[in-house]
């Protein structure tokens, strides 16, 4: 009963909320999406956290957005050892880069009195989040190695049937529970993403690579409104 | 040709006391805030000086403005492809520190503290932490060259100097400075927007004015290292940035600014200026010793026939070319050549000109008496006390000539005024000075009474803002008619 609590419905509310509150709040509350930067009250330390975290966690999204979309192409990759071995080490080296960042963070933050007067539940929430990602992923990564071949048997089907609406929990239930933990606390994570300071993910500002420079806005049409 | 028209201010340096009203009007009204403390989207500094942020001119450190790179222009630093590599983390951000911590004190002890032995006093506390903490730094620390071993000193602007020019402007005899207030420019090319990821800045159409849309601004905060006159800023508190508004809502309803309103030393005009925005692209890709001429030759002679013609066709009101007319803005600039963009080097076009101050200039030191004793009215130009390159590092991107220019000008005028009251010039050293400098008699009247005369309704010429046809960007108001309301109002519900 837990597992199609976790496995079968859960995943479903986390989309839900990951997708509904999401907009929702883009069109309420507006001036509620921001980074939340704090660099301005401390900087040094921001660039040994931020910087490892954020490489590493792209390369990993991506990483795992790409293995589901393409399973065929990374089993391809891994037939030969010395190709699995590379990509497997290159996952782990930003897994910890990642983790290292995170902490790195953390640290910064409870460490500095003008970061602590500025740090909400939500920010502290976000944290305990993606820790228990991270650490789960680690914990993946280490004990349960070859991680990018064995997934395609097991997750990708289950992420699959989980699109078509008729949950195939026991591709999962069955997993060792490292795995079972990380499916668990990357749902949670998206759950949480819509009330949080996440939400700059969507918001990233990947248009200001082709936009024109200048930005001037007219109140009215000025070539037909004041004329007369 | 396509006019635009721009609200546009002059402050005129010789008028200004450093009595800092401007900033304390402008933090009353709009940064009197969790966040926005440390703000002082109006500020006065000492100049020689360094400024707030400390340092703000130093492009090596906070790597503002634009650059000539690549056969164009581009921003120093947060430019699409550098933005995109310190997205994470930007090392040309300017920090709490590069402006001050702000503070407060705990006055309730004075009253709260229990009876003893000594006086209560009242603890300087951080307004960010709340803990007791040691003040040491201010928006004016080196008010009046409070400090100038360290803060004058180490000016950005006196790197123009030889090193005898920097010795001999510190020495206690030759002591000299005056005031630059500063607010947002309001730049016809602003790096502030050029550089928001988010596309949150953007400059009003109709009058110019640089604004920032909170509900867009997402806190990337590439503004803050672009504008390289640090004049927008972070607030720390809602993770969103912040910058001086000119403060639009009054000027919709014809008052002026708050902090030009409340100008002690009546130093502020605002009215609008009419430029050519085809001319920008072109005006910006200037060598530095060309720009503050560019930028004027932009400003469109609001009389001319066939700049109103354009102008019109343009969408632009008859009040408001009218008023463009009346501008004191558009005297001061182009008709006179008197106010001078700040800092031009970095391309932004400010929209904000500067008076150079004429004094402090005379009195040369001879074995540390004053000397007053000089054959020519108030001395000459290259006599001054600031040297010229230093002036030129401000107010002439480094090109003397413009600067000088309008220092014998205010010159000619006073010579011109004191043959006037007393008399007691030579009548042809005042026409050389006048001619020199292609001043009339009439001109020199005129600049007079605008510089020293002028009331409220001439200093100000705020241009109709019209805002009653922005209702159209909501869309048809005939298809409203009949209905609750115009604008973002919901309709009416019974009950809850």
């Amino acid at each position: 009963m837990l597992d199609v609590i976790l496995f079968g419905a859960f995943p479903y509310v986390a989309v839900v909320l990951f997708v509904g509150v999401s907009i929702q709040r883009y069109r309420r509350e507006p001036f509620t999406y921001s980074s939340l930067s704090t660099q301005f009250l401390e900087s040094r330390n921001l660039f040994w956290g931020s910087v490892p975290f954020h490489v590493g966690v792209l390369v990993l999204f991506f990483g795992h957005l790409l293995g589901f979309m393409f399973p065929r192409q990374v089993m391809l990759w891994n037939a030969m050892p010395a190709r699995l071995f590379i990509l497997e080490v290159s996952a782990l080296i930003c897994g910890i880069l990642t983790i290292v960042g995170l902490v790195g963070l953390i640290l910064r933050r409870a460490r500095s009195a003008r970061l602590r007067v500025n740090t909400s539940v939500n920010d502290i929430l976000v944290y305990i989040a993606l820790l228990c990602s991270i650490i789960t992923g680690l914990w993946v990564a280490l004990s349960l190695r070859w991680g990018s071949a064995w997934y395609t048997h097991t997750i990708v089907p289950y992420l699959q049937s989980l699109i078509v609406m008729q949950p195939d929990i026991q591709r999962v239930a069955e997993l060792p529970l490292a795995a079972r933990l990380h499916i668990i606390s990357a749902f949670a994570l998206f759950s949480l993403f819509s009330f949080t300071r996440l939400v700059h993910i969507i918001v990233a500002p990947v248009p200001y690579l082709w936009r024109p420079t200048q930005l001037v806005i007219w109140n009215r049409d000025r070539k037909t409104t004041s004329g007369a | 040709m396509d006019v635009r028209s721009q609200i546009s201010m002059v402050f005129h340096l010789d008028k200004c006391i450093g009595c800092h009203t401007c900033s304390v009007a402008c933090k009353n009204v709009w940064t009197d805030r969790r966040g926005a403390e440390y703000m002082w989207w109006n500020n006065v500094e000492t100049k020689p000086g360094t400024g707030y942020p400390t340092k703000w001119e130093d492009q090596e450190k906070y790597k503002g403005g634009f650059e000539k790179k690549n056969g164009g222009v581009d921003l120093r630093a947060v430019g699409r492809i550098r933005g995109a590599a310190t997205v994470f983390h930007n090392p040309s951000l300017p920090i709490i520190d590069d402006y001050y911590e702000p503070f407060t004190y705990t006055y309730e002890d004075l009253i709260n503290a229990p009876e003893g032995a000594d006086q209560p006093v009242a603890k300087p506390i951080s307004m960010i932490t709340g803990e007791p903490m040691k003040i040491e730094a201010g928006p004016n620390w080196d008010d009046d060259l409070g400090g100038s071993p360290i803060y004058a000193a180490n000016d950005p602007n006196l790197d123009a100097l030889s090193s005898e020019e920097r010795t001999a402007l510190f020495e206690v005899q030759r002591l000299v400075f005056f005031y630059l207030p500063r607010i947002c420019n309001h730049c016809a090319n602003p790096a502030c927007v050029a550089s928001c990821p988010s596309g949150a800045l953007y400059k009003r159409g109709e009058d110019g004015i640089v604004l920032l849309n909170q509900e867009r601004c997402r806190g990337w905060r590439f503004c803050v290292t672009a504008c390289p006159y640090k004049k927008t800023y972070f607030n720390w508190g809602t993770g969103k940035s912040e910058k001086c508004i000119l403060c639009y809502p009054r000027l919709e309803s014809g008052q002026a600014p708050a902090c030009f309103h409340s100008c002690v030393g009546r130093i502020r005009y605002l009215g609008n200026l009419l430029y050519d925005a085809d001319q920008i692209v072109d005006a910006i890709n200037r060598p530095d010793h060309e720009l503050v001429e560019a930028q004027r030759d932009m400003i469109l002679d609001p009389f001319d026939p066939a700049v109103i013609a354009a102008a019109r066709a343009n969408g632009l009101a008859p009040d408001v070319i009218e008023a463009a007319q009346r501008s004191p803005v558009y005297k001061f600039v182009k008709l006179w050549s008197l106010a001078l963009p700040l800092h031009a080097e970095h391309r932004t076009l400010p929209m904000l000109f500067y008076v150079p101050p004429l004094l402090p200039m005379m009195a040369s030191v001879g074995d540390g008496i004053y000397d007053t004793s000089i054959d020519q009215f108030l001395g000459t130009i290259d006599s001054y006390r600031l040297p010229l390159k230093y002036m030129a590092s401000l107010f002439g991107a480094g090109n003397e000539a413009p600067v000088r220019h309008a220092l014998r000008k205010q010159l000619a005028t006073r010579m011109y005024r004191r043959q006037v009251t007393t008399d007691d010039l030579e009548e042809a050293n005042v026409r050389l000075a006048l001619s020199e400098t292609d001043t009339t008699a009439e001109q020199a009247e005129a600049i007079y009474r605008l510089t020293s005369l002028a009331p409220f309704d001439e200093r100000f010429v705020i241009p109709p803002m019209h805002r009653e046809e922005a209702i159209e960007m909501l869309g048809d108001t005939a298809d409203a008619k009949g209905l609750t309301g115009l604008g973002f109002r919901e309709g009416p519900q019974r009950g809850a």
